[in-house]
């Protein structure tokens, strides 16, 4: 899988290029700039990009910007967000276009190797990932006012988490030590409590959840 | 020429509009100069007189704060209604003096001297043009019901039953030469009642304002405004030194030591190494987050990256109950009054969030490319209200944080609520 990677700081980029490596990833371009990563995305055609949010030359939301603008020229083109810090505005408007394969995370979450990887397969797959605290704000806002949320169990409130967060029923299963089957009974709970459409597509159905929090129905 | 018409009509309708607004606002003025100056008058009499017996002197600060909550209130209302700029230039009261020191602190006060003087020409001088001003506006109107047949209210037609001005009311005849007269007043009052109300805030500005010793005011205002922004600058790096010592900084002291440890311990006993590698992880973690809590209260990440208005929409957007905005910059504006202008709001929606019980939050962020250009921006919450300014709340240390930039903060928010904080800040965009 040919990934383009866009990180300023030398450390942390050489970091990240190791550990792709060492995962069985190729690097198309590791890059520093804004403009570096524009051409990049453009030309090498990556099945996925890894691109941190601030960029030089400007040091503003440059990455993030560089990125919308290669998914509006290439509907889909599976990008991960890094950061230092997580803000519902840029998750909002990563996920304006609905299409999936956009990824949103903490850079602290390259610590764990084995669910970094795995976030950005399932990325490159077309699915979502959010960060857990970007999930965590939408939840605790909506949680003070918002009855049908305050309909569901502790354990339903669990499961809409990490699927919010873009895991499959397969992996939740793993995660809260259950059988699959039992998620998704969860799953069509929580989907009918909040009177959302039921989608076997496992990304629309991320997408359908993220809308809900974020704006409601 | 139908559009002259139209534009011609445009201009009219308009012109009635802004009549219709102003009258408003000048009927809205004669009550607010009347009473509340009345009111405020008293009360700073009796709390004076009170000194010597010393009841006074806790009454004292707290109905001046009112008298200048007043001010601030009129020196806002003469600014978005009359266009007057009237700045406020009250010394800052010191933190933490005992209530007799802020006494004569805020007497000695030259801006709060004027404030006093300033309460009896408002509820005469101040009163009366408000009133010409509605009245100019308002009693044509009469005139106008006497024509379309009011006037039966009064006479029979056979006898003098009224007197509208200086015409006798005695019949339909002269009811429409009273609806004459109100006419004339009417197109009189629309050119009229804007100056009235304009020349009541040039009055307002004329008492509030320090005229002669503006420029040795300014520089004492200047001066401890720079006294004030040293010294919360100085705290801010006594804190920020303070959680890095005993943050980030310990932190890493621990992870350096466990990996000193694993190295020794990896191969005698690998479990334990694999142990101490895990919490090292975790210290970095934590670190990280400790980090990121740091520099979020230092410059907020999206302030830099995007400026002031995304940056109060990603507040808006943290906070745990819903916020509407109405947020329009066209530019960015300087970095250390983004700075100001983002912990300003972000002070003011935490203490609503934390002590006004509010359900739902208002904020309206708008600058005005009038003379010079003056960032406003409004915080509403329908929470229980009773905010004040005094000293030491979180409020003063936001008067005081745009008082270096010669902002003006002003508080609305009467026991019940709902709440209102408006600021004001005089600048431009690039």
């Amino acid at each position: 899988m040919r990934v383009v990677l866009a990180e300023d700081l030398f450390l942390l980029r050489d970091g990240l290029v190791r550990m792709l490596e060492a995962f069985g990833f190729e690097i198309a371009a590791a890059v520093e700039t804004g403009p570096e990563l524009t051409r990049a995305l453009a030309e090498e055609a990556p099945d996925v990009a890894v691109v941190d949010v601030r960029l030089p030359p400007s040091h503003t939301d440059e990455g993030l910007q560089c990125a919308l603008e290669a998914r509006r020229a290439r509907p889909g083109l599976p990008v991960l967000v890094l950061s230092q810090h997580v803000e519902q505005l840029y998750a909002r408007e990563l996920l304006a276009d609905g299409v999936g394969g956009i990824g949103y995370l903490l850079k602290d979450r390259v610590f764990d190797a084995e669910q970094f990887i795995d976030a950005v397969r399932r990325v490159a797959a077309g699915g979502t990932v959010m960060d857990p605290q970007v999930i965590q704000q939408l939840l605790s806002r909506r949680q003070a006012d918002d009855r049908p949320l305050g309909r569901l169990t502790p354990r339903e409130l669990e499961v809409l988490e990490l699927m919010a967060q873009g895991r499959s029923n397969a992996a939740i299963a793993g995660q809260l030590v259950v059988t699959e089957r039992a998620i998704a009974k969860h799953t069509s709970n929580i989907f009918a409590k909040l009177t959302l459409d039921v989608s076997d597509d496992d990304n629309r159905r991320v997408l359908a959840v993220l809308a809900y929090l974020d704006h409601g129905r | 020429m139908n559009s002259n018409g139209d534009s011609g009509h445009g201009r009219t309708g308009g012109r009635l509009r802004n009549a219709v607004r102003v009258g408003a606002q000048a009927l809205f003025l004669t009550v607010v100069s009347l009473a509340g100056s009345v009111l405020l008058f008293v009360l700073s009499v009796v709390s004076l007189v009170l000194v010597p017996l010393g009841i006074g002197i806790v009454t004292t600060p707290w109905v001046l704060a009112a008298v200048r909550g007043f001010a601030d209130r009129r020196r806002l209302w003469a600014a978005q209604w009359g266009g007057v700029r009237i700045p406020s230039s009250y010394r800052p009261v010191p933190e933490g003096a005992n209530p007799w020191k802020r006494c004569l602190h805020l007497l000695g006060d030259p801006a709060v001297r004027r404030d006093l003087l300033w309460l009896p020409v408002d509820m005469t001088a101040g009163f009366f043009i408000a009133l010409l001003s509605a009245a100019l506006l308002v009693y044509p109107l009469e005139g106008l019901a006497l024509a379309a047949g009011l006037w039966r209210a009064f006479t029979d037609g056979t006898s003098i039953g009224w007197w509208y001005g200086f015409v006798p009311i005695e019949g339909q005849l002269s009811a429409l030469g009273a609806g004459a007269l109100g006419t004339v007043l009417l197109i009189g009052g629309v050119y009229a009642s804007p100056v009235l109300l304009r020349a009541h805030f040039l009055l307002v500005r004329s008492v509030l304002s320090s005229g002669q010793g503006e420029l040795a005011e300014r520089v004492r205002v200047l001066t401890a405004t720079r006294r004030d922004a040293v010294d919360t600058s100085a705290a801010e790096l006594r804190r920020i030194e303070r959680d890095l010592h005993d943050g980030a900084q310990a932190r890493l002291v621990a992870m350096g030591m466990d990996l000193g440890t694993i190295e020794a311990l990896v191969e005698k006993d690998p479990a334990k190494a694999r142990e101490l590698i895990a919490q090292a992880r975790r210290s970095s973690a934590e670190a990280l987050t400790e980090l990121r809590d740091l520099v979020r209260g230092i410059h907020p990440p999206v302030l830099a990256e995007r400026g002031l208005a995304d940056a109060v929409r990603a507040l808006a957007l943290r906070m745990p109950l819903p916020v509407e905005f109405d947020v329009t910059l066209t530019g960015r504006l300087g970095a250390p009054l983004e700075s100001a202008a983002y912990f300003a709001v972000s002070e003011v929606l935490t203490n609503a969030v934390k002590h006004s019980g509010a359900g739902r939050v208002w904020i309206d962020l708008h600058h005005t490319a009038e003379p010079g250009g003056v960032l406003r921006i409004a915080v509403i919450d329908d929470g229980c209200g009773g905010a004040v300014v005094g000293a030491g709340t979180g409020l003063s240390g936001v008067a005081r944080r745009l008082g270096t930039f010669d902002g003006v903060l002003a508080v609305d928010s009467p026991v019940g609520g709902p709440t209102m904080v408006t600021m004001e800040i005089p600048c431009e965009l690039f």
